[in-house]
Order: structure tokens, then C-alpha cells, then sequence
């Protein structure tokens, strides 16, 4: 129950952080979304025992939070959230993959371990990234850059009127269930055959309301898209920022960081 | 069910991306020259009430656990498959986004998994063929169970094959199919027992939604052929580079042909098969191997991509300290612009 609420809440603060007013926010959508899609392929790309050469690439969410003035200790949270589900089928590694892969002094690291360790990083990566695009941008401001980019229209409205409804239907959802609670003493009440009516309630008043949102469409003129304020344009910024960022992740890429300065260091200290 | 990114590699998730966005163009076109515009407002809604019907549990009888619809079947019942599948893949954008539901490289393959197969496999060949007319009763629960179960298992069988084909888990293909398999049958079966008790209740008070949504749709046979060239396009793209990858990999293809010879009755089958299939079988064959195999004293038979553990340790320890470096550095970058930021 609190678990419900707690998700929905996260839910508008994402939708909340999107309308800030930082240069990051005010970028065209396209960038930010290009910007991450390349993120996410380089970062997937590296090999299955890769580790060190993909700590450099925190420099882009890292930048973006600071930029954007996200809060870095919700994001953290909400990606703790997330781990233990990669860690399931990652933690599986160790148990198949015993190879040793290299020694630390006495240590034997096997390779199963080496490719854990890359599996927590990718998806600290990717799934953080995720979240910045969404919390920089705004799922409105993602479908407008998804339509520009040429996904078909019947899917972009589809997106957007899913994205409108999700607020007002959660919170029916969060009503009956807290009523169903309070009515329900231990579990009882709460097995399929109060569910059926419950859910099937819950459909037949969403049905109505689809019914009454089509009348008030007509009603203004309702053509089958949708209309935007705000105006985006491709400018310099987002030529810079879109190229700026998928070069350094080409050269994160091609060049090892981590091992270049661990070198350095490790030599300076002999 | 939901696949991340973390386990991908960007060929399969790439691939699967392409058949996700093939399929999405295909069905934005059918919704658009099909449907009324009546159904545009009904489908975004539609979409919003499978999250909050996710947000509703039941109790599972004799188990203790709970669960929640996944609405995908139920979805295809009331909307038909085309439009179903549009609000599906919605669905999944948003969880991808919001929830970190999946990854957005992983986006393709869940699409896939989680759309395709309850919107284009299990209804129309199962559900659509055997629930006729105003049947209702225990037929129709039987016929909408086995709709879930198949929708799910070959999503969760697609889930499998996805990620062993991606090869950054190290599970071998035969333990990952036991372990996901049972699972998603006890779960389509409860999904099967539920969306048909919905749709049961939905008939009793509404006939009309239920029936309508049935007589709206074309009642031509359904069209075999776009879901056939699909799912060759989607095998002939996995295939292709994952045959790409694995005669990139002497080691996999070595293994695999001693494999392959010391189990002389496995060759006959698969003898004449396509290249890509076989190669397919060879990259997936190699990964039970890594359990039996003892460490040799040649080179280490790891991928042929682990830059990281063919060299020495010294390196090693040099590419660990920089790790940690490098980290710092970042975050450090990080923290300095947001002071800026905040102080400016």
C-alpha cells in the first residue's frame, strides 16, 4: 500500500524536475534523446569483462545532473530501486564463469566476477541515463522529439494520451485500493474473485470516460494530432551539445581513460 | 520479464529495435486507416488503465504471494491486435522511462516479447480460433488460459534467447530456459485465469464492448503473411550478426566443431541447416562448456572480446586504480557544476 503511493509519488516528481527552467531543460528534445540513444549503444557495445574503461563514461550523467540542478540523491535512490533485478540474473555469472580472469596479489578474480562488476556498471549507466533524458526533458518533450525523428503519428498521439490519463487513473487505482484495505481484514477480499469486479469496475468507468474525452475532442475540433506551446528549434546549442557529447563517447570508446591514468599513476608511485 | 539494457548487446538490441519499430509503423498505419477516430481516445485511456489495474494485487490461493494483471491478452480482447499492440508498446515506453522498467536499448526486445507474441501469436491462433461465438463458461476460460500461457512462455522464450544471444550473462542457454519456463507458465496461467474473469465481468455488465470490439474487426482470416516476413526479417538479423560475431570468435567455432564431432548424433540435425542457424547453435552450444572446462595452460578460452582478461595483471591493477580515479573525476565535475550552478 505505502509501496503504491511511494511509486506514484516518484512518478510526478520525474514528471516535476522536467520543468525546470536550466539550459539543459531548454534544449531541443531531439539532442538530449540522440545524446542518450548513443550513450546507451557505446556503453552496451563494450565487451562482457569490460569494467574500467566504462568509469569514464559517469561523466555524462554526472554532468547533466549537475547542469540540469537534478536532485542526485533521488535519482541514486530510484536506481537502487532498480538493481536488484539485473543483479538476479548477474549475480548467475560467478556460478558459470569460474576462469580466473586476473589476480590481485594473492586474490583470484574469476571472470564470472569481472562480468558482474561490468553488468552493475552498464546498468547503473544506462538506467541512469534513462532517467536524466526523462527528468531533463519531459515525456511530452520526448514524444515531440521521437515524432521529429519520424516515429509514426498514430503512435506519438497514442503516447501522449496514455502519458495525460496515467495521472488520473492511478489515482482512481490508489482510491479503490485503499478502500478495498480498509474493508478487507487480513487478506480476505482480496483474492480473484473480488479482483474481477474491482478491475472490471475500474474498465467500464475508464471506457465512459474514453467516450466523453472523444465528444469534448470533437467539441474543439479534434483532427486526430496534437497541438504543442512550446516551439523547439535545432539550434548551435544543440548541434554542440549533441556532437560535443558523442565525440567524447567515441573517444571514451576507442581510448581506455581508466587504464591511461591508472598508469600514470602506478608508475609515479614506483 | 522486463529485459535491461545491462544484458544486451547492442546487435540483438538494435535488431529487435528495428523489428519492434517495423511492427509499430506496420500497426500505426492499420490504426489509422482501420479505426474511427472514436478508438484514439479509447486506446490512450485503455493504456493508462493497465497501470492502474497494475496497481491493484490479488492473492494468489495457496501460495501466499500476491500478483497483478498484465493486460496484455486483455488488451487484444478489447481492442483488437493492431491497436492493442500500439497501446502495449506505449505502455512499455513509459514503464522503460519512469520505472526504469527495462532499459530503452532493451525497449525493442520487450516491445517484442511482451507485445508481438499476446498480440499477433496467441490471439489470433489461439484465442480468435477457438473462442466462437458467445461461448462464455469454462470453455472460454480454458481457451483464454492457454492463450496466456503461450503468450508468455514465448515471450519469456524470446527473453532467453535474446539475452544468450547477447552473451554478457554467462547462464547457459539450457539452465536459463528452465529457470524462466515453469515461471511464466504458473504466471500465465494466473494472468489467463484472471483476464478472463475481467473480461467475464465486463461482458455481464456491458455485452456491447465486448461484443462490438469482436464484430468491428475484420472477420477475414488473419493475415499470416506481415507476421511471417517479420519474424524472418527478425531471425535473419539476429542470425546474421550473431553468426558475425561467432566466426569473429576461433575459440567459439573450435569448440563448438569438437563439440559437435564428439556427439556425432547431433550432427545429422543439424547438418543441413541455414549457416547463420548453425553458427547460431554453435555460439549458444559453447556457453555449457564453460562449467566442464578446466583451466588450460594456453590462452584462456574467454571471449574473444575480454580485452580485459587476456592481459596481465599488472594491468589489471593499473586499469582498477584508474577506474576508481576516473570515477571520482566525474562525480567530482559533477559536484563542481552544481555548486556553480546553485551559487550562480
Amino acid at each position: 500500500m505505502a509501496k503504491i503511493e511511494t511509486t506514484f509519488l516518484d512518478f510526478t516528481y520525474l514528471d516535476l524536475l522536467a520543468e525546470g527552467e536550466t539550459a539543459v531543460h531548454r534544449l531541443d528534445p531531439r539532442a538530449k534523446v540522440l545524446a542518450t540513444a548513443v550513450f546507451i549503444v557505446v556503453v552496451v557495445s563494450f565487451g562482457r569483462y569490460a569494467v574500467a574503461p566504462l568509469v569514464p563514461f559517469f561523466l555524462f550523467p554526472a554532468v547533466v545532473v549537475a547542469r540540469g540542478n537534478l536532485p542526485a540523491g533521488f535519482l541514486a535512490r530510484k536506481l537502487l530501486f532498480v538493481l536488484p533485478f539485473v543483479l538476479l540474473v548477474g549475480i548467475l555469472n560467478p556460478l558459470f564463469d569460474r576462469e580466473t580472469a586476473l589476480t590481485l596479489g594473492p586474490l583470484a578474480i574469476s571472470g564470472g566476477w569481472v562480468s558482474f562488476f561490468s553488468i552493475v556498471l552498464r546498468s547503473i549507466l544506462t538506467v541512469g541515463s534513462a532517467l536524466v533524458l526523462i527528468a531533463t526533458t519531459g515525456f511530452t518533450g520526448i514524444c515531440l522529439a521521437l515524432e521529429r525523428l519520424g516515429v509514426p503519428q498514430p503512435f506519438v498521439v497514442q503516447l501522449l494520451f496514455l502519458y495525460r490519463y496515467i495521472f488520473v487513473l492511478t489515482e482512481e487505482a490508489v482510491r479503490t485500493v485503499r478502500a478495498r484495505e480498509l474493508r478487507s481484514c487480513g487478506r480476505r477480499g482480496k483474492g480473484v474473485g473480488a479482483f474481477a469486479p474491482l478491475v472490471g469496475t475500474l474498465l467500464l468507468r475508464t471506457w465512459d470516460r474514453a467516450e466523453r474525452i472523444h465528444l469534448a475532442m470533437l467539441c474543439r475540433g479534434f483532427r486526430g494530432e496534437f497541438h504543442v506551446r512550446r516551439a523547439y528549434r535545432f539550434g548551435t546549442a544543440e548541434t554542440l551539445f549533441t556532437l560535443g557529447w558523442v565525440g567524447v563517447f567515441i573517444l571514451f570508446r576507442l581510448v581506455n581513460v581508466s587504464a591511461i591514468l591508472g598508469g600514470w599513476i602506478t608508475e609515479m608511485l614506483q | 520479464m522486463h529485459m535491461a539494457d545491462a544484458l544486451l548487446s547492442p546487435a540483438v538490441g538494435g535488431a529487435m529495435w528495428g523489428a519492434a519499430a517495423g511492427a509499430i509503423a506496420y500497426c500505426s498505419r492499420k490504426v489509422r486507416s482501420d479505426l474511427d477516430n472514436r478508438r484514439v481516445p479509447l486506446m490512450g485511456v485503455l493504456g493508462a488503465f493497465v497501470f492502474a489495474a497494475q496497481m491493484i494485487n490479488f492473492s494468489i490461493p495457496g501460495t501466499g504471494s500476491s500478483g497483478h494483471l498484465g493486460g496484455g491478452l486483455l488488451l487484444t480482447i478489447l481492442l483488437g491486435p493492431h491497436a492493442a499492440f500500439l497501446v502495449i508498446a506505449s505502455v512499455l515506453v513509459v514503464q522503460a522511462l519512469f520505472f526504469a522498467d527495462g532499459g530503452l536499448l532493451a525497449l525493442g526486445c520487450n516491445i517484442f516479447n511482451l507485445g508481438f507474441f499476446p498480440a499477433f501469436v496467441a490471439y489470433p491462433l489461439i484465442y480468435r480460433r477457438l473462442v466462437v461465438g458467445r461461448s462464455g463458461g469454462g470453455r472460454e476460460v480454458a481457451v483464454t488460459i492457454a492463450a496466456a500461457v503461450a503468450g508468455l512462455l514465448l515471450g519469456a522464450l524470446g527473453v532467453v534467447l535474446e539475452t544468450v544471444g547477447s552473451g554478457v550473462s554467462a547462464l547457459p542457454l539450457s539452465t536459463f530456459v528452465l529457470m524462466m519456463l515453469p515461471i511464466h507458465l504458473a504466471i500465465g496461467v494466473v494472468e489467463g485465469v484472471v483476464t478472463a474473469a475481467v473480461v467475464s465481468f465486463v461482458r455481464k455488465a456491458r455485452p456491447e464492448i465486448v461484443e462490438s470490439v469482436r464484430e468491428t474487426r475484420p472477420l477475414a482470416p488473419f493475415p499470416m503473411r506481415p507476421v511471417l516476413a517479420l519474424f524472418f526479417v527478425a531471425a535473419l538479423l539476429v542470425g546474421g550478426l550473431l553468426s558475425r560475431f561467432a566466426s569473429g570468435n576461433p575459440d567459439g567455432l573450435e569448440w563448438s566443431i569438437a563439440r559437435v564431432t564428439g556427439k556425432g548424433e547431433l550432427t545429422a540435425p543439424t547438418g543441413g541447416l541455414h549457416g547463420a542457424v548453425s553458427s547460431l547453435q554453435g555460439k549458444l552450444a559453447l556457453f555449457p562448456d564453460y562449467r566442464f572446462k578446466q583451466p588450460p595452460a594456453g590462452p584462456k578460452p574467454g571471449d574473444a572480446r575480454s580485452g580485459e582478461a587476456e592481459r596481465g595483471s599488472g594491468t589489471s591493477v593499473a586499469g582498477m586504480v584508474g577506474g576508481v580515479l576516473t570515477l571520482l573525476t566525474a562525480l567530482l565535475i559533477g559536484f563542481v557544476l552544481k555548486r556553480r550552478n546553485t551559487s550562480g
